[in-house]
């Protein structure tokens, strides 16, 4: 047991490498709410153009929202941070972990509104349109904040599966809180740095795993 | 008629939290007889009757069926003595993933352990004796309420149960589809079935009925013969309830 | 053009690696039917526990889910791999990636899983019950099917999440698809290797991508 303390809960280990820590998650922090912010509003104004109905553009849409629904993201990372250098665009690894997951994001929130927005009634698209809002006020007045609500449960879910992939800027020399701890283990030879990490993203998401809990046990509820 | 007692509720109490819902109940059904439960709603009517073979748990009483208490025994014993009880829902409750006739031969292969054969053609002579067989191959889904009702009947009735509970069978159709199922419960009468049934059909209480029960409040309040509650109700709680519901 | 068509579509790099990249693909294959169909059977005793009577498994299958699905997959993976040697546990990458995914997925079967029991009505319980059918019986036959018909959509999503995940255990060095695929691109300094491995995930993918679209739009219909 004492050793067992020692490898994995090692006070000093756990005191030198703090810093480092902290500064990963810094690093996740950030990362994170850039994905979150630029993945959603992606994601919304893609489903809103697709209400509009044009064929050519929800075909587009469409394949993009395949295809980033399909695509593992490290896959796309790797492409993205190894590839493009040899073709004269440099990207940092921090630009490139946060282009794939918005993208990512994006994908699946465009899938999530659209879903809303197609289970929004037809009647109160007409009932909109039928006292002269026009069809982009009652996009965004009438089927917008409907489909939201709608959406909102399902969102939480993969806001979190995906600013968690934040992880895999590990692969590519991000210095967010895994790659801070590998480091560390390996300066320290000690596992006590992953121990460290480990208890650092459970007190970033698993409060956020609680909320989502909670928002889906509540439209659940009200569903019946 | 034989005195046989079938069903006995032995001083049966049913507590939800700080709430008593049946308040020591005791009701002897004899084979054969049918025994018709009216009652406010609230007094306890379903409770009593899901009490029977413990879909609700009862607090404390017995409850004997053919002289064997499934109060006592394991949870093996609940699960064959419930072979022995069939039960009839407001709601029908068919498995809407299964056709009519694996609806039917679904207990009796996996409980009663029949060959396949056997269960078919028992549940074939069921259908036949609710007039379902020939929608045999059809699903649940496709299927009018009165149709779906007399295929649960069918399901219960294929297990060889010796009592037959029914809570409000009637409850969930429209009028229209109600007499093919009481048609059904009529039959199975004359079969000498034994029966507790929980319904506000009185016209078939009055032409079918051995006793009439009527509960409020948790008790049984009267009891006699259709004739008796019906035209000289005793107590002044019946007299209420019948004059409402009447009209 | 020509220099993006050469460094992302060079059709003769691709030609060389496909040999190493069929491979991967069957490790990835490999992966996935060990974690998929252990994630399946796993996930539903949790969610069984997850519903249960009794307080303290309710309260153990919760605070597993809970656990899993916050932690990072890929800090798991290494958390087992790095991590447990430590503590004098050697086990393989393959043994690793397994462990850490199936603790993963299990609990994001067990949500889809308990969302579907919840869906099926209680008469349905009731009416089997009074049959005869004992508890598993009833479970099996009956209650099962339809809350797994209720929920297939989000059974297949996540099973493909699972697909994609196999792809962190290149991180590891598992030689799986993409892993391979990162040979091929250092050894020919040419991203075409990874390109044709997106193409795999693709190929493999889409197809229950647009089931999952197709399931949604059925349901809500
Ligand atoms: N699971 C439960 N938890 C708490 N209270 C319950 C539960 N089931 C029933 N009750 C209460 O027990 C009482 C009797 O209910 P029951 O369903 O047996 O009445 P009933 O006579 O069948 O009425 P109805 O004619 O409306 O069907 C009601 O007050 C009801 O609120
Ligand atoms: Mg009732």
């Amino acid at each position: 047991m004492d050793r067992f303390l020692e490898t994995f809960f090692n006070p000093v280990v756990m005191a030198q490498y703090t810093p480092d820590i902290i500064a990963g998650i810094w690093v996740t922090l950030t990362i994170a709410a850039a994905v979150i912010v630029a993945g959603i509003a992606a994601g919304l104004a893609l489903a809103c153009l697709r209400s509009y109905g044009i064929r050519a553009l929800n075909f587009l849409i469409i394949c993009y929202a395949d295809i980033f629904r399909a695509l593992p993201p490290l896959v796309v990372i790797l492409i993205l941070y190894f590839g493009f250098p040899s073709i004269g665009i440099q990207l940092s690894g921090p630009m490139v972990l946060f282009i794939v997951l918005a993208a990512t994001l994006a994908a699946f929130a465009e899938e999530i509104f659209w879903a809303g927005f197609s289970s929004v009634e037809k009647g109160q698209w007409e009932a909109g349109i039928a006292t002269g809002l026009g069809f982009t006020r009652t996009l965004a007045y009438v089927a917008l904040p409907q489909a939201v609500r709608l959406a909102l449960p399902p969102l939480v879910n993969r806001v979190l599966a995906i600013t968690k992939m934040t992880a895999l800027g590990s692969a590519i020399g991000v210095s967010e809180i895994l790659s801070s701890a590998t480091t560390a283990q390996s300066f320290s030879g000690s596992a006590t740095p992953l121990t460290m990490s480990v208890v650092a993203y459970l007190v970033i998401f698993l409060p956020m795993v609680v909320i989502a809990r909670w928002l889906e046990s509540r439209t659940a509820w009200k569903k019946r | 008629m034989a005195n046989r007692p079938m069903l006995e509720i032995v001083s049966l109490e049913k507590r939800f939290g700080p709430n008593t819902i049946l308040k020591k109940i005791d009701l002897k059904v004899a084979e054969g007889e049918l025994v018709f439960v009216i009652g406010p709603s609230g007094s306890g009517k379903s409770t009593m009757l899901r009490c029977c073979n413990r879909l609700e748990e009862p607090t404390s009483g017995d409850i004997i069926v053919d002289g064997r208490n499934i109060m006592a025994g394991t949870r093996r014993d609940l699960d064959r003595m419930r072979l022995q009880i069939g039960m009839v829902f407001q709601g029908f409750h068919l498995y809407p993933h299964m056709s009519v006739l694996k609806n039917v031969t679904l207990a009796q292969r996996k409980a009663l352990k029949r060959s396949k054969a056997e269960a078919d053609a028992r549940a074939i002579d069921m259908l036949e004796q609710v007039g379902m067989a020939h929608k045999a191959d059809a699903y649940p889904g496709e299927l009018s309420g009165g149709q779906q009702q007399r295929v649960a009947i069918a399901r219960s009735l294929a297990l060889d149960p010796k009592v037959m509970l029914f809570d409000e069978p009637t409850s969930a159709l429209d009028p229209e589809l109600v007499g093919s199922v009481l048609k059904v419960m009529k039959d199975l009468k004359s079969k000498g079935m034994t029966m507790v049934v929980v319904s506000h059909e009185m016209g078939f209480a009055r032409e079918t009925a051995d006793r009439v029960v009527f509960m409020d409040g948790g008790v049984v309040v009267e009891q006699g013969t259709p004739d008796e509650i019906f035209g000289a109700p005793k107590a002044e709680r019946t007299r209420t309830f019948l004059s409402r519901v009447s009209g | 053009m020509d220099i993006f068509i050469d460094q992302f579509f060079n059709i003769d790099i691709m030609r060389k690696s496909l040999p190493l990249l069929f491979k991967g693909l069957w490790m990835t294959l490999q992966l996935c039917s060990a974690v998929i169909l252990l994630g399946l059977i796993g996930g539903l005793f949790v969610a069984l526990g997850n519903m249960s009577e009794r307080r303290w498994l309710r309260w153990i299958s919760i605070a597993y889910t809970d656990l899993f699905r916050a932690l990072p997959p890929l800090v798991l993976l290494i958390f087992i791999y790095a991590g447990l040697p430590f503590a004098g546990i050697n086990i393989s990458p393959f043994a690793a990636v397994v462990i850490a995914f199936l603790l993963n997925n299990s609990s994001y079967y067990a949500e889809v899983y308990r969302a579907g029991l919840i869906s099926v009505a209680k008469g349905q319980w009731e009416a089997a019950q009074s049959t005869g059918l004992s508890p598993v019986q009833t479970l099996i036959h009956v209650v099962l099917p339809q809350a797994v018909r209720n929920v297939l959509p989000d059974l297949l999503s996540n099973t493909v999440e699972v697909v994609k995940l196999t792809s962190l255990a290149s991180v590891i060095s598992l030689s799986e698809l993409l892993y391979n695929a990162g040979m091929a691109r250092s050894v020919t300094y040419n991203a075409s290797p990874l390109v044709l491995a997106a193409l795999f995930y693709l190929v493999l993918l889409w197809p229950l991508v647009r089931l999952v679209s197709h399931f949604q739009r059925r349901l809500a219909a």
